[in-house]
Formats: structure tokens, C-alpha cells, sequence
């Protein structure tokens, strides 16, 4: 409750800043008019992850994985097992033959790592005891086996059968692990990211050896995703976006996003806030094959692939870090932040060519405006004529905490979990509408009459 | 010696030969009087009573005293005023029809108990002012004079037309009393029995003992005077243990023969537990000390003394056995008394019945008289209204109160009262087949061909075969006999009985009209019967008890003259059944074309509460029907000011407003939750979201809802509307889905406008689970899912400022209505349908007149509704090349053009159907809850200020 206090007090004042950002209780595009609470959670929801169509999982500090049923809202199962918070948690499909059917695999501080049926609720596999804990998880579904990050590599078969393992990294370890091609993995670890290779041998027995480093990062690596087969990008703690080669491992575009004005700007708007160094970190990367939506801070920035600039972008898009986003389509996404709420944007071209962002938005800040040009790296404002800005179509209010992470099912809705323990399940109110009623008749049908 | 009674006729005049009445006159209970007499004031009918109100009273015919009041209900000396309860006692059991035939039927030498059929008759006494509806019940008691005690359960009221027209309600209701009341008796009676088959084992073993020494000292006494007494005091007791056995036997086998009565419904668990519990004690004595073989050689005691003996030693080594198998209970040696009635204390009615049947008894009685409360308008609008309520369960939990879970009113569902509360789901089947519904020619046929229809008769003759099994080889077995005998009887009883088919219905209708109107003059009067039973009963008494008196006279095998008197009453009996249940027929005749005909008037529901003939009847009321209309409008105190068809009796006492509950102490709990949760600092929401639940427990809710409450919803309601003329944007607010928080400072004041307010939230749940009247913390999504309606305390602390911080952050969820201020940020509204009921110059000036105003407005509202979700082009293709586009364009097309409907007007109706689509798909949700789903929109909300 604690929480809820400091959050409302922090969220308050950011109410007040935000009010430029608010955009106010008429949202015509926004069509998540139905939402249900989903309660079971005891702490911090931090995962969700999609099971199929209709299911997903959701996993926190309490340790519970719980799956949900997100037509309905209904819980399906509950997955007890780990006694301390869950650090990773990841979908396993493993199709030998016909049937393809999906596990789940947890990591938890616990330092153990458990297979679930999520049909049945049952702990199918589970190893305890590991040297240290997973800190992130890798299915490679292509040779039927899962890599855990943790301040060592581990390959493990799908019987959770250790197959091979890497030396001790750092002390940090691996934050994060994607795949590459020719069976290659990279994982990101501190300020580098290392390119290990997994090789079969004839006997099918798996050996795991480090090829090459990649050093080019000045701070942590927070984000680390693979943008399309060829490519693949990294996000630092100090704003730094790259792009590699994912075959030769060669930057293929750098950003760095600073903007050192803008920290003054909120320095003297917040009064109760020290400059955060989050501010410019790249909390979290998402891609869809052509753009890559970049978290900065409490900032969005659209990247374009094909031209390796930023095309548009909001410098506040939340009133604190924002912690999730997704790329519906090339002109919507999504983000989740701190501050409780979700917003929806699109990315609309601007107005007035060549003014970067809407007059709007900095219209309060006047310096702001003037300062902009100067931290923005300059090439970009410049030799981008068809800069687009990002407009605020909708935003989601329901949680009292931090929303963690969220999962869009379509037309189905969407799943924002958060810190204040619960979940919720946003819905087409219209379409929810009309499923009922078409259950209605249905029943009627089935009841023969009223 | 009792002057005649003025039973009210039952006749119904249209049935032979007359002219339907007029279609267009009004019943004659709706009719006013043109020239009303100069001292009537109609509502003053009871003002000449001497009692202030109807109760309930119980008598008993005693055989000491005579008629005398037992208890009334309720148990109030004021109730019953100067009302002479001794007078009117002797009143009503002077007009008891039951057939109550007790002693020695022709040819069986056993007394028989009657299982006789209730009986049913209204009765007034002018000069009293009292009218009554008297149902005369027989009880069973060892002791009494033919181990029956008539009693009678009367309500009494002052107007005669109430008991009238409410005849099938009453007589259903008191049947239910009755049959609680005859099962716990029937307990009671085999545990008597059984009691006493011990007592006469036990003496019938020391007789056999003393026996044996006489014999043993010499066959010089054998013949002596005292040998002679003691050998007929064995004969006695023996006599006694068959009588008792048979008596036993015949109770059990009381559930197997036909009931005529429809109301007579008993749980089923009770029944089979009573029959197993009596099949257990006819099993134990028939095995127990079976004394046959002993008895029917007692003729040939001078011939073969050895044999006896030998047979006699056995015998008493089984009793001793008996006895100490039995440590419970040592069994008495009953003397040979000269009993005399006025000696003995006789059983009260309590000891009569088990306790807990009694109880349960008192209790249903407690509540017939609790719903017949009022006068007859009043009862006869509630019933329309309920019965119009369970037409439309669908809809029903939006805006009515909840009908609960009693079928007070469903007297049609025949539900049978269990005293012991066995579960509900054992009730199903209850209504054995041979109900009689039809009396008249299945009387006949019955009388006619009494052994394959009465399936009384054939079980027990198959009973008494088995019986005879067990001692078949003895020839001159007493059960022998008796199979015999009964089966003559039988014969003579059938014959009779075809000799009465001869005569005509017409004729039979005329005996029933005398039985009802001249009782005692007719030729069938029971004036004689008293007689005669006295003189049964002494015969049996004196059977029962002078065993040892030695009087010898003749075993006690009835005479030929009492035989005839027996076959007389036995058919008469019957005769009397036919009569009771044609007297019910015809109340129920002319009850139902009322009931059926007013309810037609309501866009032709049926009045499913009536009884099964009820049906066979529409056609005859249908032509009532077009002078329903002005039936309803001019019932005399028909709550005018409410022409609509819904909302009739929402005024009822009994009944709860959707405001129930608020007042009630969950706020204060609540408030005590949140009062320490203030104190905590912290864990607010989980502490307002414990008190929340807390509050939708059903804790201090469910009872009664008194009338001032309501009014005074109603009145706060008006005086809402009135006060404040923004009040519709609020209205429209609740019954549009949008949670409505009124923020104030003052918690009366708060309370009450939440109260009054409530009155607008639909589906408010059960006990008002969707408004919270007093809340002092934050609160959370979660809550505004649960409540529709919230107050809000203002308060000027950390708790307040993270209050109103959950204020704004949730503002576009919620309307907030500041009651200090009189301001209310809301969405604009700008339709028309709540103009009437939300005028603020508004000329009604009462909150109950109001509250029904608001009743009819919201139940029109509900109907709408339901028209909306349940029309199936509106929300579904009618062909597949219709896209949803089309679908949609029908929906708005309906709201628009056929309803009327603006869009602000639209979101009521789409609110309010999307509360009945989940409400109908709810059961089949299944049994793991899932989360309830909140909908809103997005629209901005409006400053409104005074």
C-alpha cells in the first residue's frame, strides 16, 4: 500500500505535466471498451506470455505462473512450484511428428527451472540447484533444444537433459539471449554482446564455444532483438541503438539518442525528481521487420530500418519510464509504462514538413523547442524530410501500478499485467457485445424458448 | 343444542341450467353499491367485529369439555379483543363434515382407524361479525374415545369475501398445516402403540405365568370362578395385542391409500422414514411373542393341557428375551382399570404431534396468517403482481425486488412442507397418481370396483396375506378372519355404493347442497352419528380396557346392529369425502375464472398459482375477459394513481424495495472497516475491498424492509429530482452503467442520497451488493466494477488527497456527484425518456407516489429491453448475405424509429440489455466464476451546477 501511496503522489505530479499529453476522456479510435479484472496474482505480475490463440500465462514475484483464459477471463490453471520470484519465463514447442504442443518453461530466483503442461497444471520437469539463476531463456525450436542465461550459458535438451554450458561470464550475466543464423546465439552481457556457436556432433552430444565479442556498446546492454533474418539490433543504457549484421556481426547503423536538455527540462519541471540516468536508456527494443520502436526512457522513438533514421518520434510519451511497447502495425503501437497506463499511438505525418514534433507538445516548454534541434543529433532533423510524429489515439487507465508488460491477442484484447498485483483483460465492448448476444440465442436456441 | 351455524352454500348457480351472466357486469367484488346503505362505510365493514384484525385459531372437540380455543395466531389476548374464542369454538367444530367413522367395521373384529380426509367449510356468524374458514383434522390418540381427537384449524376474519375468494389459498395452506400436523401425530401414535404393545406383552406373560401355577395346582381349580377370570383376562390381553397390532399395521399402512385431497402433500422423505420406522415395529411384533398359535388353541385348552404348556414355557422364554433386549424402556403391567374418560388427562396437541412437527406447525400457520395480512385488494393486486414477476423472471432483477426464494404465493407448485426440513430436491414427485381430481366418477368407479382402483385396499390386503403367510397353516387364524371379513365388507360398502351411483348428478348436487346449507336437517345428518360413535366407542373402550373386568361378553365381536351402523357411516364416509372435495371443487370453480380472468386482463398472462382445475376452466372465464380492464381500474383500493400493469403492489409489506438494505447496519460495519483502516495509514483498498465483501455477505440484510423505508427511498428520491436540476444527467448516469460517486462530507446526508438514488441503479443485486452507501478510503478498479453507486467521504488528509487523486485518475469511469458543492461532472445527456420521471417541477408530491411513478417509468424501461435483447433480427443476420453492417443498421433503425430513442437514450437500453444477456447466460457460465466485465466509453463529461 506503501506503494500506492508514493505512486499516487509520484503519478500525481506527473498528472499535472502530462496535461498537455492528456487527450482527454473523448477517444473515438480507442475501442478497448470493456475490460475485467483479473485478480489471483499476490505481487508484482512481471510476464505475460501468449500460449496460443485463446490462452496466456502470467508469472511475478509471487512465484505463481497462472493461465488464463483470455476469451472468457476465466483461470485455468494455477502453477505453484517456485518458492521465490519468477525471472523468465518462455513458451516451448516442440513438434516431434504430428502433435506440436506447448509447454511452459520458468526460471525463478529460486535457481530452479520447471517444465509445465499448462493443460493440466502439472510440473512436468523441474531442476533445482542450478550454480546460479536464469536470468533469461532461449528456446531454439529448429534443433529441439532451450538455452538459460544466467551467469553461465546452458543447453539443454528437451528432456532437461544438460547438453553443454559456457564458463562464467560476468557477474552480471546474460540479460538477454536471441538466436542467429547458422546456429549461432547472442547474448547480452554487461556492456557486450557475445556470439557463441552450438555445434552438433555426430553423436548428437552438443558443445557450446564463444566465437567472438562485440564491444561497441559504452554502457549496459538493456535490449537486445532480432529485427529480421539478417539483422538483428541492441539498445544500451546510454541511448545507443545498433544495428548489426546477424551473419558477419558488422554495425549496420548506430543512433544515439542524448538529449541532455531534455534532463534539464524535466529537472526544472520536477521538482521532486533527481535526473534520472534512465532517462536516455533503452529500456526495451521491438521490431516488426521494418521499423524498430525503441523505449527511451519515458520516450518513444520509431526507427526505420530502411533508412536508418529515426522517423518519428515523442520525446514524453509517458510521465515515466516506459517499460513495454509493441508495433501493431507500420502506424500504430503501443506502450506500457511506469506511470499506470497504457497509450496507444500513431505514427501520422506531420503537418508541416520539417517541424519535428507537433507544435503542441513543446507548446508549454518554449525552450524546449529551441533547445530540441541542438540534442537531437542534427543529420536526423535535417536530411529527414519525411519526419512523421506520433500521436496520442488512446490511452488505458485501470491499473494503480506500474503496468509491466502487456500481450495484444487481436481482436481478442489485450493482457496488461502490472505491479499492483493484477491483470486486465481490455476488450471490444462492442464485440464482446455481440458475442454474448449470439450466446444468448444460442442458449435460447438450446433452452427451446424463454 | 347448538344453534345452526350459517354455513355459507357453496353452490354455483351457472352450472345446471342457467344463463351465463352477463359478460359486462362486474364481479360483484369489484362492484360499488349504487345506493350504498346509510351506515355503510365499506371500508368499515369490520368495525361490528370484535376483534381488530384476522388470526388464526385452533380447537379442539374435546371429549371432556366439549369445544374448546386451544391457541390463537398470533398469540396476542388483544388480537382476539372481546371475540368469545369459547363461542366460536363451539361454532366451528359443530360444522365438522368429516367423516370420521371410528370402531368395528362390519365383520372385522378389530377397531379400525379412519384415515380420514380433511374437510373444509366457511362459516359465518353475523351477529359476530366473524367469518371464518374452518378445517376440521382428526388426530390419532391410543387414549382417546376411538383413538380420534378432532380438532380444527379456523382463520377468522371480519370479511367474509376475503376468506371467499381467498378459499384455494387458505385451504392449500392450512392442508399443508394439517398434513405436517397428521405426520407428526402418526409418529407419535406407532411410538404410542409401540409403547404399549410392550406394556401388554409384558402383562400378557405374567397372565400366562400366573396361569400355569393355577394349573399346576390342580385341575380342581381349573374350573373355579377365579380360573375362569383369569383365563378371560388372558383372553383379553391377547384380544388387546391383536387390536393393537392391527392398529399399528393400519397406520403404517396409511401413505398407501388414495388421497381425494390434491392440497394434501407430504415430503416424501417423511413419509418413507414414518413408513420404515412402522414396517420396522410390524416386523418386531409380528415376530415378537407371536401369541397366535397360543390363542387358537385356547379352544382345545381343555383337551390338550400338556401341549399348552409346553407352548406356554416357550413363549415365555421369548418374552423374557424381549424384554431384556429392550433396556430402554421396562415395560408395565397393565392393570385391568375401569377407565372412565374424564379421568385421564388427555395429550395436548403438542404431545400429540412430535414436537418439532408442532413447532413446524405453529410456525407455517404463523405465516399463512403473516400473508393473508390486509385487505383483499391488496392481497389480490400482490398476487397479480407476483404472479405477473415470475412471467418475467428474465427481467426481473433489474429494477423489482427480489421474489425470493419463498413460493408463499406459487400455490400451485404444491410444495410440500416438510417440519423436519428434509432438502428441498427431495420434494420432485410428490403428488401420488390417485389424487382425485375429478370426484364424481371416479368416486363412483371407485365405489364400484373398490379393489383394483383403491390401491389402499389391495395393499393391505397384500399386507394382511403376508401376515397370513406367516401363520397360514393355522385354518382359524384370526388375520384370516379379518382378510375375510374386510373383504366383505368391502362387498357391502361396493354394492352401496353402486345402489348410490343410481342416482343422478343433479340429485347429487342437490344432497350437496342440503349437506351444505341445512347440515344438520337433512335426512344424512349427523345428528345421529354421535350416538352411535359413543356407543362404538364406549364398546371399544370397554374392549380396550375391562379386560380383566371379566364381563365375558361375547369377545367382544361387535353386534349385528352396530355392524349396520358401521357399514352405514363407512359408505357415508365416503359419501362425506365426495362432498368436502366437491365443496372445494366448486370454491376452487368459482375462485379461479376471477383469478384466471384478472390475469388475463394482463396482456394475457396466466395465473399460474391457481390450482390444476384451473385449467379446464379458461374456457369458461374467457368470456369475462373484456370487462377486466374495468375490473382492475375500479378495485377499490387498487392504488389508482398506478395504471400500470407492471407495478402493481410494490407497496407490499413483505415485499423489498431495491433500496433494501441501505439503511441497514452493513454500512455501519462497513464504516467501522474503513474507520480502521483510516487509522492503519495504509492497506486501504484491501481493507475497503474486505468491508465491500463483507458487505455483499448477506450479514443484516434480509429483513423486512418496512414500508417508511421505501417512502422515504421514494421521498429522498423526490426530493432529489426536485432539488437539483441536473438531476437527470445523474439518472441517466446510473441507468446507463456509468458509476455514480457522490462525494460529501457529511455522512447522513450521504447515506440518504445514496439511498434515494439506489432506488435508480438497475440489477442492484440481491442485497444491494452493487451500492456502496459510505466509503472512506481510495477506491480501486475493482470496486468500480462491483458498485454502480458509491459514497464517497470527503475528507482533508493524505487518505482524502489519494482519494481524490483516484477521483481524476479514474474520472473517465465515473460521475461524480459532489452533494457539498451541488455540483455533478457527468457526461451530457440530452435525451427525452427521463424527463418524466426526473422533473424538477415535478407535481407529485409524495415519495411513495413517486417511488410507483418510478416503478412504472423503469418497468416500462426493463420491458423495452427485453424486447431489444431477445429480438433475434436485431442482433443476428436473418440471411447469410447480410453483413454485420446490416445487422447493426437494424439495431439503430429499432432503437430510433420504433422505440424512439435518442443516443444518450439508446446507451439506457443497451445497458440495461446487456445486463439481462449476462444475467440469462450466467447459470451456464459454468462453475468457475469468471471476472465480471465492466464496459464503458469514452465521452467527455460536463460540469453541471445548481
Amino acid at each position: 500500500m506503501l506503494r500506492w501511496i508514493l505512486g499516487g503522489r509520484e503519478a500525481q505530479g506527473s498528472v499535472e505535466k502530462s496535461s498537455v499529453l492528456c487527450i482527454g476522456e473523448e477517444q473515438p479510435k480507442n475501442w478497448f471498451t470493456e475490460l475485467q479484472v483479473l485478480k489471483g496474482h499476490f505481487d508484482i505480475v512481471r510476464f505475460l506470455v501468449q500460449i496460443d490463440d485463446f490462452r496466456c500465462a502470467s508469472a511475478g514475484d509471487d512465484g505463481l505462473v497462472l493461465v488464463w483464459n483470455v476469451e472468457t477471463g476465466e483461470r485455468l490453471q494455477e502453477l505453484r512450484g517456485h518458492s521465490q520470484q519468477i525471472t523468465a519465463i518462455t513458451t516451448f514447442t516442440c513438434n516431434n511428428g504430428a502433435t506440436s504442443h506447448s509447454s511452459l518453461i520458468t526460471a525463478s530466483s529460486d535457481r530452479s527451472l520447471s517444465l509445465w503442461d499448462p493443460d493440466t497444471g502439472n510440473r512436468v520437469q523441474t531442476i533445482s540447484d542450478l550454480q546460479s539463476s536464469v536470468k533469461c531463456l532461449l528456446v531454439l525450436e529448429r534443433l529441439c533444444v532451450w538455452v538459460s542465461g544466467g551467469e553461465e550459458l546452458c543447453v539443454w535438451n528437451k528432456d532437461f537433459q544438460l547438453q553443454c554450458q559456457t564458463q562464467n561470464h560476468s557477474d552480471t550475466g546474460i540479460t538477454a539471449l536471441i538466436e542467429l543464423p547458422k546456429n549461432c546465439i547472442a547474448a547480452a552481457v554487461d556492456k557486450e554482446i557475445v556470439i557463441s556457436r552450438l555445434t552438433v556432433s555426430t553423436d548428437s552430444s552438443m558443445s557450446v564455444a564463444e566465437i567472438r565479442r562485440l564491444s561497441d556498446h559504452q554502457d549496459r546492454i538493456r535490449a537486445l532483438i532480432n529485427v529480421n533474418d539478417g539483422l538483428f539490433a541492441s539498445g544500451s543504457h546510454a541511448g545507443e541503438l545498433i544495428l548489426w549484421d546477424a551473419i558477419d556481426w558488422n554495425i549496420l547503423g548506430y543512433e544515439h539518442i542524448l538529449w541532455e536538455e531534455s534532463q534539464a527540462c524535466t529537472q526544472a519541471e520536477i521538482r521532486l525528481a533527481a535526473p534520472k540516468p534512465s532517462e536516455m536508456s533503452i529500456q526495451h527494443l521491438t521490431t516488426n521487420g521494418r521499423h524498430i520502436l525503441a523505449a527511451v526512457g519515458s520516450g518513444l522513438y520509431v526507427y526505420s530500418i530502411l533508412t536508418k533514421t529515426v522517423v518519428a518520434y515523442r520525446k514524453v510519451a509517458h510521465d515515466s519510464n516506459v517499460l513495454h511497447t509493441m508495433l501493431l502495425s507500420d502506424s500504430e503501437l503501443m506502450s506500457c509504462s511506469e506511470d499506470g497506463s497504457v497509450r496507444m499511438w500513431e505514427i501520422q505525418d506531420l503537418p508541416l514538413p520539417g517541424e519535428p514534433a507537433s507544435p503542441g507538445f513543446f507548446g508549454m516548454w518554449s525552450f524546449g523547442r529551441s533547445n530540441k534541434p541542438a540534442g537531437v543529433p542534427s543529420k536526423k532533423v535535417t536530411d529527414v524530410p519525411n519526419m512523421r510524429t506520433l500521436e496520442l489515439t488512446g490511452d488505458l487507465i485501470g491499473h494503480s501500478g506500474a503496468v509491466q508488460m502487456f500481450v495484444s491477442f487481436g481482436e481478442n484484447g489485450l493482457v496488461t499485467c502490472s505491479t499492483d498485483h493484477l491483470l486486465i483483460l481490455w476488450k471490444n465492448g462492442e464485440r464482446q457485445s455481440h458475442l454474448r448476444s449470439l450466446a444468448l440465442f444460442h442458449k435460447l436456441e438450446e433452452n427451446g424458448g424463454l | 343444542m347448538i344453534g345452526s351455524p350459517d354455513v355459507v352454500a357453496f353452490t354455483k348457480e351457472d352450472e345446471y341450467g342457467q344463463t351465463n351472466p352477463d359478460p359486462w357486469a362486474l364481479p360483484e367484488e369489484f362492484s360499488v353499491p349504487l345506493h350504498p346503505l346509510a351506515d355503510s362505510n365499506p371500508w368499515a365493514k369490520t368495525s361490528y367485529a370484535k376483534f381488530t384484525k384476522d388470526f388464526i385459531l385452533i380447537s379442539e372437540f374435546s371429549e371432556q369439555v366439549g369445544p374448546q380455543p386451544l391457541l390463537t395466531i398470533p398469540d396476542e389476548p388483544k388480537v382476539c379483543g372481546t371475540f368469545d374464542l369459547n363461542y366460536f369454538s363451539l361454532r366451528i367444530m359443530s360444522v365438522d363434515y368429516q367423516a370420521s367413522f371410528v370402531g368395528h367395521p362390519p365383520g372385522s373384529g378389530y377397531p379400525r382407524l379412519s384415515f380420514v380426509e380433511d374437510s373444509r367449510v366457511v362459516l359465518g356468524d353475523s351477529k359476530e361479525g366473524a367469518f371464518a374458514y374452518v378445517h376440521h383434522l382428526t388426530l390419532y390418540d391410543l387414549e382417546a374415545r376411538g383413538f380420534v381427537r378432532p380438532f380444527c384449524m379456523a382463520y377468522v376474519s371480519a370479511d367474509e369475501r376475503k376468506i371467499m375468494l381467498q378459499f384455494q389459498e387458505l385451504s392449500l395452506r392450512f392442508s399443508q398445516a394439517s398434513e405436517c400436523l397428521k405426520a407428526g401425530n402418526r409418529r407419535a401414535f406407532a411410538k404410542e402403540l409401540q409403547r404399549k404393545l410392550r406394556d401388554l406383552e409384558y402383562t400378557h406373560s405374567v397372565l400366562q405365568r400366573e396361569e400355569g401355577l393355577q394349573r399346576e395346582a390342580g385341575p380342581q381349580c381349573m374350573y373355579s370362578a377365579h380360573a375362569v377370570d383369569k383365563a378371560n383376562e388372558l383372553a383379553n390381553v391377547e384380544k388387546s395385542i391383536y387390536e393393537h397390532r392391527d392398529l399399528l399395521r393400519q397406520i403404517s399402512s396409511y401413505h398407501h391409500r388414495p388421497r381425494r385431497d390434491p392440497n394434501a402433500v407430504t415430503c416424501q422423505k417423511c413419509v418413507t422414514e414414518c413408513l420404515s420406522e412402522c414396517e420396522q415395529l410390524l416386523d418386531k411384533y409380528a415376530k415378537l411373542a407371536n401369541p397366535f398359535s397360543y390363542t387358537n388353541k385356547r379352544g382345545k385348552r381343555e383337551e390338550g393341557q400338556g401341549q399348552v404348556d409346553e407352548e406356554g414355557g416357550g413363549e415365555e422364554v421369548d418374552e423374557e428375551e424381549g424384554v431384556k433386549r429392550r433396556p430402554s424402556y421396562t415395560p408395565q403391567l397393565i392393570k385391568a382399570r375401569s377407565a372412565k374418560c374424564f379421568d385421564k388427562r388427555l395429550k395436548t396437541l403438542r404431545e400429540l404431534c412430535d414436537n418439532p412437527f408442532y413447532e413446524a406447525t405453529v410456525d407455517l400457520l404463523k405465516g399463512t396468517e403473516r400473508s393473508f395480512r390486509g385487505d383483499l385488494c391488496y392481497l389480490h393486486t400482490r398476487r397479480l403482481d407476483r404472479a405477473l414477476r415470475t412471467k418475467q423472471r428474465v427481467t426481473n432483477f433489474l429494477f423489482e425486488e427480489d421474489l425470493g426464494d419463498d413460493d408463499e404465493d406459487e400455490g400451485g407448485t404444491l410444495r410440500p412442507f416438510c417440519a423436519v426440513n428434509h432438502a428441498v430436491d427431495t420434494f420432485t414427485l410428490l403428488n401420488p397418481p390417485p389424487i382425485v381430481l375429478g370426484p364424481e366418477p371416479l368416486e363412483l368407479d371407485a365405489l364400484e370396483l373398490p379393489d383394483p382402483v383403491d390401491p389402499a385396499s389391495v395393499t393391505s390386503h397384500t399386507r394382511e396375506n403376508e401376515l397370513g403367510l406367516v401363520e397360514s397353516h393355522l385354518e382359524s387364524s384370526p388375520s384370516d378372519q379379518t382378510l375375510e371379513t374386510q373383504g366383505s365388507s368391502e362387498e357391502t360398502k361396493g354394492s352401496f355404493g353402486s345402489d348410490k351411483s343410481g342416482t343422478g348428478p343433479a340429485e347429487r348436487q342437490q344432497n350437496l347442497a342440503c349437506m351444505k346449507s341445512e347440515a344438520p336437517d337433512s335426512d344424512l345428518t349427523p345428528d345421529p352419528e354421535p350416538d352411535h360413535n359413543t356407543d362404538l366407542e364406549r364398546e371399544s373402550s370397554s374392549e380396550e380396557m375391562e379386560t380383566t373386568a371379566g364381563e365375558d361378553d361375547g369377545d367382544g365381536t361387535p353386534v349385528s346392529l352396530l355392524e349396520l351402523v358401521s357399514e352405514l357411516e363407512g359408505s357415508r364416509e365416503d359419501e362425506c369425502d365426495g362432498v368436502t372435495d366437491g365443496a372445494c371443487e366448486m370454491q376452487s370453480d368459482l375462485l379461479v375464472p376471477l383469478d384466471t380472468a384478472c390475469c388475463m386482463s394482463q396482456e394475457g398472462f396466466l395465473y399460474e398459482a391457481s390450482a390444476p382445475e384451473a385449467v379446464p376452466r379458461l374456457g369458461q372465464s374467457s368470456h369475462l375477459q373484456p370487462c377486466e380492464t374495468l375490473v382492475v381500474n375500479q378495485e377499490p383500493q387498487a392504488l389508482l394513481h398506478l395504471q400500470d400493469d407492471y407495478a402493481v403492489g410494490v407497496g407490499s409489506p413483505s415485499s423489498e424495495s431495491p433500496a433494501a438494505g441501505l439503511e441497514l447496519p452493513v454500512g455501519l460495519l462497513g464504516d467501522a472497516v474503513s474507520r480502521t483502516s483510516a487509522e492503519d495509514g495504509f492497506d486501504c483498498t484491501m481493507s475497503a475491498s474486505t468491508g465491500s465483501d463483507r458487505t455483499a455477505s448477506p450479514l443484516g440484510y434480509g429483513g423486512v424492509v418496512t414500508l417508511r423505508q421505501r417512502k422515504k427511498a421514494g421521498q429522498g428520491a423526490l426530493r432529489f429530482v426536485r432539488q437539483y436540476p441536473f438531476a437527470m444527467q445523474a439518472l441517466w448516469c446510473l441507468l446507463s452503467g456509468r458509476t455514480l460517486v457522490v462525494l460529501g462530507a457529511d455522512e447522513g446526508t450521504v447515506r440518504r442520497l445514496v439511498a434515494a438514488l439506489a432506488l435508480f441503479v438497475p440489477g442492484p443485486g440481491k442485497c444491494g451488493e452493487r451500492v456502496q452507501a459510505w466509503l472512506s478510503c481510495p477506491f480501486t478498479l475493482t470496486d468500480l466494477q462491483r458498485w454502480k453507486l458509491v459514497g464517497l467521504q470527503r475528507v482533508a488528509s493524505p487518505v482524502g488527497s489519494s482519494m481524490l487523486y483516484s477521483l481524476s485518475r479514474y474520472s473517465r469511469y465515473i460521475s461524480i456527484l459532489d452533494a457539498d458543492q451541488k455540483t455533478l461532472r457527468c457526461p451530457s445527456y440530452r435525451g427525452q425518456l427521463l424527463s418524466k420521471i426526473a422533473d424538477h417541477r415535478t407535481y407529485i408530491r409524495r415519495g411513495s407516489t413517486y417511488f410507483l411513478h418510478l416503478q412504472s417509468t423503469l418497468c416500462h424501461l426493463a420491458a423495452k429491453a427485453f424486447l431489444f435483447t431477445f429480438t433475434h433480427h436485431l442482433h443476428l443476420p436473418v440471411s447469410s448475405t447480410e453483413g454485420p453492417e446490416v445487422v447493426e443498421g437494424r439495431r439503430l433503425c429499432f432503437l430510433r424509429e420504433q422505440l424512439g430513442l435518442g443516443d444518450e437514450d439508446s446507451q439506457i437500453l443497451l445497458y440495461l440489455s446487456q445486463l439481462i444477456t449476462q444475467q440469462y447466460l450466467q447459470p451456464a457460465a459454468g462453475s468457475r466464476a469468471a471476472a465480471a466485465s465492466f464496459s464503458f466509453n469514452y465521452t467527455t463529461s460536463v460540469f453541471y451546477k445548481i
